[in-house]
């Protein structure tokens, strides 16, 4: 029990500083940052009380804002992330069994399932994100186009992660 | 009352998430606009020291650069010392200073925000108030947003809510120069009157209009000019002299006639 929590609070610490010392310094093609910090809330084990998954989320996405002087903008992306989460799990793996501590994960949710899953919970945050950094209609096309590569992008490093950083690939 | 509670609490998840989301709406609103941008925002030396200690490492990297950059602005400011003028004209004499300038280190910037954020290692104990002006080798970067005791915010010309006063060099024209939001290398001057002709590679300088930027600072220059006949004011594109994506350096430049510039606009408001 206290293993579980203590591997989250590592993988806090080294996802977020990940985002703040090495990712929101780069700038791919000029304008795209990746954001990984969120893989945290991703991954969070399935049975997770779903109203501390929404305070997790607020104070992640809180620390990510203060680093970057960027008041609120994570905040509600990642809290409304973490607010369709438990109805994505349950929509889409609603048949499976999770034990005890259990995360998602590509052995767990098969490589197509897990797939689905990253891509729906990293394609609201990024629109959320960007539609709320913007707010001008006007520019929705621009908002999707931003969305859509900087999910490419995001998407990657997170498999890149899984791959190198978690056991239950 | 009671079945009020009793409703929250059986929805607690999404009444959580209406807190916590109305909490963060509520901070974001403020980065909507310049002026309520300046009343609230996030940065601290808890933070900035973080921060900091990243940018002492990677600030290595760049050394070489950063020393071409001064010997530039060395040169620059050698032609225009004193000695440097042939003196034929005796009546130009400096009275008092008006500007002083305080150099910091960037230490976290951004270029693909809508309102994109520089935070530097200097603050409120060495003099960084808030909307002093920002600038890297003689062009325009900024403005700061906010302070804490060593650390500020500077909010960059990269903004949607930032408009800065400038002119056309070549025939002193005021125009005002804004960033459309899509890429870090260019900016737009809007209000051009349809009889003033632009040329691409014509230079944009600060107006020396605001009391936060004297005159004659670069903001970029022209590399389109749309001009149309049924329109009175047109719009040009500029490249940016500054390039956002590569600063390390900047100076915060403090007016010391500011407190009487304000109270000079203040009392002219009250009368």
């Amino acid at each position: 029990m206290n293993n579980i929590i203590i591997k989250n609070i590592v993988r806090f610490l080294f996802l977020v500083a990940i985002q703040i010392f090495i990712l929101n310094q780069m700038h791919f093609f000029g304008y795209l940052t990746p954001f990984i910090y969120i893989l945290f809330i991703i991954i969070l084990p399935f049975q997770t009380n779903k109203l501390l998954v929404l305070l997790l989320a607020f104070a992640t996405g809180l620390t990510i804002d203060i680093f970057g002087d960027t008041p609120g903008l994570h905040t509600s992306a990642t809290v409304f992330m973490a607010f369709v989460r438990p109805a994505l799990l349950s929509g889409l793996f609603g048949k499976l069994d999770f034990g005890q501590n259990e995360e998602p994960g590509i052995k767990k949710l098969g490589f197509g399932g897990f797939l689905r899953y990253v891509i729906v919970l990293v394609i609201i945050h990024h629109f959320s994100l960007f539609l709320l950094e913007t707010l001008d209609f006007n520019r929705f096309f621009d908002i999707l186009k931003t969305t859509f590569l900087t999910s490419l992008l995001s998407i990657s490093l997170i498999y890149i992660y899984i791959f190198l950083f978690t056991r239950n690939k | 009352m009671r079945n009020l509670f009793i409703f929250l609490w059986n929805n607690r998840f999404f009444s959580l998430f209406l807190v916590l989301e109305v909490i963060a709406l509520s901070m974001l609103s403020t980065s909507y606009s310049y002026h309520r941008s300046l009343r609230f925002n996030l940065v601290n030396d808890a933070s900035g020291s973080i921060l900091g200690v990243y940018s002492n490492i990677s600030d290595y990297f760049y050394l070489k650069k950063e020393n071409q950059k001064l010997l530039n602005e060395n040169a620059y400011l050698r032609n225009q010392m004193e000695n440097a003028f042939l003196k034929t004209d005796t009546s130009a004499i400096f009275i008092d200073t008006l500007y002083k300038y305080i150099p910091a280190r960037v230490i976290s910037s951004t270029t693909n925000m809508q309102t994109n954020k520089i935070i530097v290692d200097k603050g409120k104990i060495h003099g960084i108030e808030k909307e002093m002006g920002v600038i890297s080798d003689n062009g325009v970067v900024g403005i700061v947003v906010g302070v804490s005791n060593h650390y500020s915010t500077i909010m960059s010309a990269l903004s949607k809510n930032a408009n800065f006063s400038a002119m056309i060099k070549s025939n002193g024209q005021l125009v005002s120069v804004s960033w459309p939001g899509d890429d870090y290398l260019h900016g737009e001057i809007n209000d051009i009157p349809s009889h003033i002709q632009l040329s691409e590679g014509d230079t944009i300088i600060s107006s020396g209009n605001s009391i936060i930027f004297p005159k004659g600072l670069f903001l970029g220059t022209v590399v389109e000019h749309n001009q149309r006949e049924d329109k009175d004011l047109s719009k040009a594109k500029i490249e940016f002299y500054v390039d956002f994506n590569n600063l390390h350096y900047v100076n915060i430049i403090k007016n010391l006639m500011k407190p009487e510039l304000d109270s000079l606009i203040i009392n002219a408001n009250n009368e």
